[in-house]
């Protein structure tokens, strides 16, 4: 076959484009699926409360991770500052992680435990009053709005079809875990559990 | 950590290392297979005979020889680097290298460098160490590291988180309870009162306690106030309102107000409480460096 053919025919080249361009997911994305330490969670790992799950809805709404990656790598600068490295099986539960790409804040992989609760309030509410050097945005409106608690148990029952063990109990009880919590309340019991299933 | 590349099969290990060797070699056959003459083509320094955009052609000229032999040479590069490096499915690589073991390297440099430092430094009492300037400055660059979120780079603080740099203290400032503080965490409770004193009684005991530090008049407001705080607020506060260490309670008789000293503020916590939680950081720094943090919080009160 000459260069000829495959350039006059474009259906035969984008087929041949296919084939060529799979074989790097095939051999570096395919074999992950099937890799323990990437789909087994580490020893203490818990799939997120109601609430939590609410509170990573709004990390995601709100765009966190365009500052703030989660992903601590195996780097003594980093984890002098952070905590241990991250692994692979802490984010089994995660549909989609949130590792980020870019720290204009810093990493949050372990932030969980690190402030207080009031802290967070605080400066999610304004962080120049508790970082007068910060450049991150407000978040005031997260202490006006409650959480939508009819939503919850369909958020619960989606991660389940992907795999994260909730029981029907679970289900059947989110809506109360979550009736009347402000999205300050959900985003601050998510950040206190980041990173907390591994020191 | 186990570091091991442990799949559900092994045939993952070798789905990779077959694909992977069969793309490179694909990759050399393509190159020698194109790089060859195929009968009836234009001589080299000729014209293809294609034509584009009515004039528009190309030489059949080759490659030229060191860009063919670059890609050889990435081709012999990958088969030297897999085989020394883990990347042929669950083959560990002729040098062992694994991400774990050059942190581990590297954490184990650190330690030998820094671990006789910090060992000697421990030795040194808080109070000792706190006037030697480069134990403080490695406090200082600590404290900016892991405390200044809440307590502020310049350790002013911020409302609800202590200012570190006076000399008030809600748990005591002498050099042992700093270092237990930063160890272990605190948790201050106040309790709401709201219920119990109800709105005017709020008002009575906002107007007592700012009189206290001199904040308001002496008023008629202040002598109620003070019938309730002697009733309620004592037993945390103290008698003369100089506050408690052992639990976390204010001084009310000074001027330094950790959620601020406006009658609305003070008001807001006595209506509804506070809760001030210091996360311990004992497993996080361990005693050493928490002993270097604590020899620069200390220092700051002694000037």
């Amino acid at each position: 076959m000459s260069h000829e053919v495959i350039e006059k025919n474009i259906g035969l080249m984008a087929v041949l484009v296919l084939l060529v361009i799979s074989i790097g997911g095939l051999v570096e994305i395919v074999p992950l699926f099937f890799l323990k330490s990437t789909t087994e969670p580490v020893e203490g790992l818990k799939p997120y409360s109601a609430l939590q799950l609410e509170g990573r809805d709004i990390y995601i709404r709100e765009g966190c991770y365009l500052c703030h990656s989660q992903m601590i790598r195996p780097l003594r600068a980093e984890t002098e500052r952070y905590g241990h490295y991250s692994v692979a099986g802490e984010f089994v539960y995660d549909h989609p992680f949130q590792w980020g790409s870019k720290r204009t804040g810093p990493d949050l992989a372990r932030v969980g435990g690190r402030y207080s609760d009031e802290w967070h309030r605080v400066h999610l509410n304004n962080p120049r009053d508790v970082v007068p050097e910060s450049n991150m945005p407000a978040f005031p409106w997260l202490n006006e709005h409650s959480i939508d608690a009819s939503l919850t148990p369909r958020k619960l029952r989606a991660m389940r079809s992907l795999g994260v063990p909730y029981s029907d109990a679970d289900i059947a009880a989110a809506s109360a875990a979550v009736a009347g919590k402000t999205e300050m309340d959900a985003l601050v019991a998510y950040l206190q559990n980041l990173g907390t299933a591994l020191s | 950590m186990n570091p091991e590349i442990v799949f559900t099969s092994a045939f993952w290990s070798w789905w990779i290392i077959a694909l992977t060797l069969a793309n490179i070699l694909g990759c050399w056959w393509l190159i020698s297979w194109s790089a060859k003459k195929v009968p009836g083509e234009a001589a080299s320094g000729q014209v293809t005979g294609h034509r584009w955009d009515g004039d528009l052609q190309e030489y059949n000229n080759p490659l030229p020889r060191w860009w063919l032999w670059l890609f050889y040479f990435t081709l012999v590069f990958s088969l030297g680097y897999l085989a020394l490096y883990p990347g042929l499915g669950k083959l560990p690589g002729l040098l062992g290298w694994t991400p774990q073991k050059q942190y581990q390297e590297e954490i184990a440099a650190a330690e030998a460098a820094y671990q006789p430092l910090f060992a000697g430094y421990a030795r040194i009492p808080i109070a000792r160490l706190s006037k030697d300037p480069q134990a403080v400055k490695i406090g200082q660059r600590l404290f900016v590291n892991y405390c200044a979120g809440c307590h502020g780079s310049d350790a002013r603080g911020n409302p609800g988180f202590p200012d570190l740099s006076d000399d008030e203290w809600l748990y005591g400032g002498d050099a042992r309870t700093i270092e237990k503080t930063i160890l272990d965490g605190r948790n201050g409770v106040m309790p709401a009162w709201r219920e119990v004193v109800g709105d005017p009684g709020i008002d009575q005991l906002v107007a007592y306690v700012r009189g206290l530090a001199g904040l308001d008049a002496n008023t008629a407001q202040a002598a109620k106030g003070e019938t309730l705080f002697s009733t309620y607020c004592v037993g945390c506060h103290g008698g003369d309102a100089g506050g408690n260490p052992a639990l976390g309670a204010p001084n009310l008789r000074d001027r330094v107000w950790l959620y601020g000293g406006s009658a609305a503020d003070v008001g807001e916590s006595i209506a509804n409480g506070r809760n001030g939680h210091m996360p311990a950081h004992r497993d996080f720094l361990g005693s050493e460096k928490t002993h270097l943090l604590a020899a620069f919080i200390y220092s700051l009160s002694q000037q």
